[in-house]
């Protein structure tokens, strides 16, 4: 099982060339749309590639709880716990 | 500091200011006078419209205006009131009766609009602890359904069988209801759905099926009943959903099912009880449209003919159609300027598609979306084909 710290790093590699060349450095912290810049579909990709990569199906009903990086890891934990 | 509430919308706001700047007519399309199902007067400029979902033309029908004028003189204007108090007519029952004959199903529900339709079905047929596997390409309303209830959603990739099949396996081990949505043929590219695949996939897991018709219906299909008749598994599909919007001519929707427990649907779903039903114009105009969609099979076939005559005229010019024919044909541009020049050089050639910008649109570029009728003549699909190749010089 991916730990939280690996499930973390593995969003922001996923998110990072996302962002537009001019945004800011991608941390856990930052809000996904407002701060990253990224619109629905953008997240919705994240999340595809999220599910590939963790072999895990992931509720669009998760969403309005994630606003940062850090949310969406901490759901995507939560999914992995559950499997 | 506390910020006022219309904060949330300055984004929006300064990018329609933009596209306001630059491309007024975008937000500004207005149908001075219409014409005929194919024709209209818009902002002064006479136009050929090739972007109404009006797939068999039937909303000049004679029969289908003088039922709605008659009903309209004889019940009024409005019905002021639910389904579940004092707005069902005899009428409304009469169309449910009529769409159960058609679709050779047990039981029918109407509601005021497509969009309603799928609120109420989306939100209620499953709730909390059941999951809804959606095609990641459905039309908000389905979204929409979904979000007002309490399911569990999780979409798969469009037309993926192998990613829908993934999904249905990891969900075996939860032991709960799995209800699988997909449309006949997709409202923006115009695909249709692997549906015979998706039939196996849903009986092999004990799934339940909904298949949205709203495109369908009236297009495929040897009697028009949709993708579900073209595919020969009407039967093994839960709940067909459609719309009167489109190949019908009218607005409103419904839910056709075998399930005699659909009924219970009017007594659940609060977006069935908690607005006004139909107004008699448009059920009666509906009912006189299924009376036609259902006798005049010629249309359907003008229709096609049209839609393939112009598909392969728009590929053989080069441009990035969907990937198969349809009455919606859809070109896709990843540079939204582009797009627009060449939106408005159609409209400055008289002819008028539908512009579709992201979010609305599936991989986030933009489409020039057409939709053909059987209205139009072969004459007029040669000057849309005529207008588009006079622009193939601006486009991808």
């Amino acid at each position: 099982m991916s730990t939280n710290d690996e499930v973390l790093q593995q969003i922001l590699d996923i998110v990072k060339p996302m962002v537009p060349k001019d945004g800011p450095a991608v941390t856990a912290d930052l809000d996904l749309v407002n701060d990253l810049g990224l619109d629905s579909i953008k997240v919705m990709e994240i999340l595809e590639t999220l599910e590939d990569g963790f072999d895990i199906s992931i509720p669009i009903n998760i969403l309005p709880a994630v606003r940062t990086v850090n949310d969406l890891a901490v759901e995507i934990q939560n999914l992995i716990g559950n499997e | 500091m506390i910020v006022s509430i219309f904060d949330k919308f300055k984004k929006l706001a300064e990018a329609r200011q933009a596209m306001e700047e630059n491309h007024s007519d975008f937000f500004n399309i207005v149908m001075d006078k219409i014409i005929s199902a194919t024709e209209a007067v818009v902002n002064g400029r006479p136009m050929l419209l090739a972007g109404t979902n009006n797939y068999l033309g039937l909303t000049f029908n004679k029969e289908c205006i003088e039922a709605s004028c008659r009903a309209v003189e004889q019940e009024g204007t409005g019905t002021t009131g639910s389904r579940m108090a004092n707005g069902t007519f005899a009428g409304h029952v009469a169309l449910e009766q009529e769409l159960s004959d058609f679709f050779k199903k047990k039981t029918t529900i109407l509601f005021s609009t497509g969009y309603v339709a799928n609120l109420a079905m989306l939100s209620t047929i499953v709730g909390p602890g059941e999951v809804i596997l959606l095609d990641a390409d459905c039309h908000a309303s389905i979204y929409d359904g979904c979000k007002l209830g309490g399911a569990e959603v999780v979409r798969f990739r469009h037309n993926d069988t192998a990613d829908l099949e993934k999904r249905l396996k990891r969900l075996e081990k939860r032991n709960t209801n799995v209800l699988i949505v997909v449309e006949g043929i997709y409202s923006m590219m115009g695909d249709q759905a692997p549906l015979a695949e998706i039939v196996s996939l849903k009986n092999k897991y004990g799934a339940y099926l909904i298949v949205d018709e709203a495109h369908s219906m009236g297009v495929l299909g040897e009697n028009g009943r949709g993708l579900a008749e073209q595919a020969n598994v009407e039967e093994s599909v839960d709940f067909i959903i459609g719309t009167f919007s489109k190949s019908l001519g009218a607005i409103g929707g419904f839910c056709t099912s075998n399930h005699q427990e659909l009924d219970m649907i009017r007594f659940a779903s609060r977006p069935y009880v908690f607005t006004a039903s139909s107004a008699s114009s448009a059920i009666a105009s509906t009912r006189a449209a299924l009376q036609v969609l259902r006798s005049q099979p010629e249309f359907r076939q003008h229709l096609w003919n049209n839609a393939s005559k112009l598909y392969q005229r728009l590929e053989e010019l080069g441009f990035s159609v969907g990937p198969e024919p349809s009455p919606i044909i859809a070109i896709r541009y990843k540079d939204m300027d582009e797009a627009i020049a060449v939106w408005n050089g159609l409209l400055d050639h008289g002819v008028y598609v539908n512009m579709v910008l992201p979010p609305a649109t599936p991989d986030g570029g933009v489409l020039l979306r057409c939709s053909l009728s059987a209205a139009h003549s072969s004459e007029q699909i040669e000057t849309i084909g005529n207008a588009f190749a006079s622009l193939t010089s601006s486009q991808s």
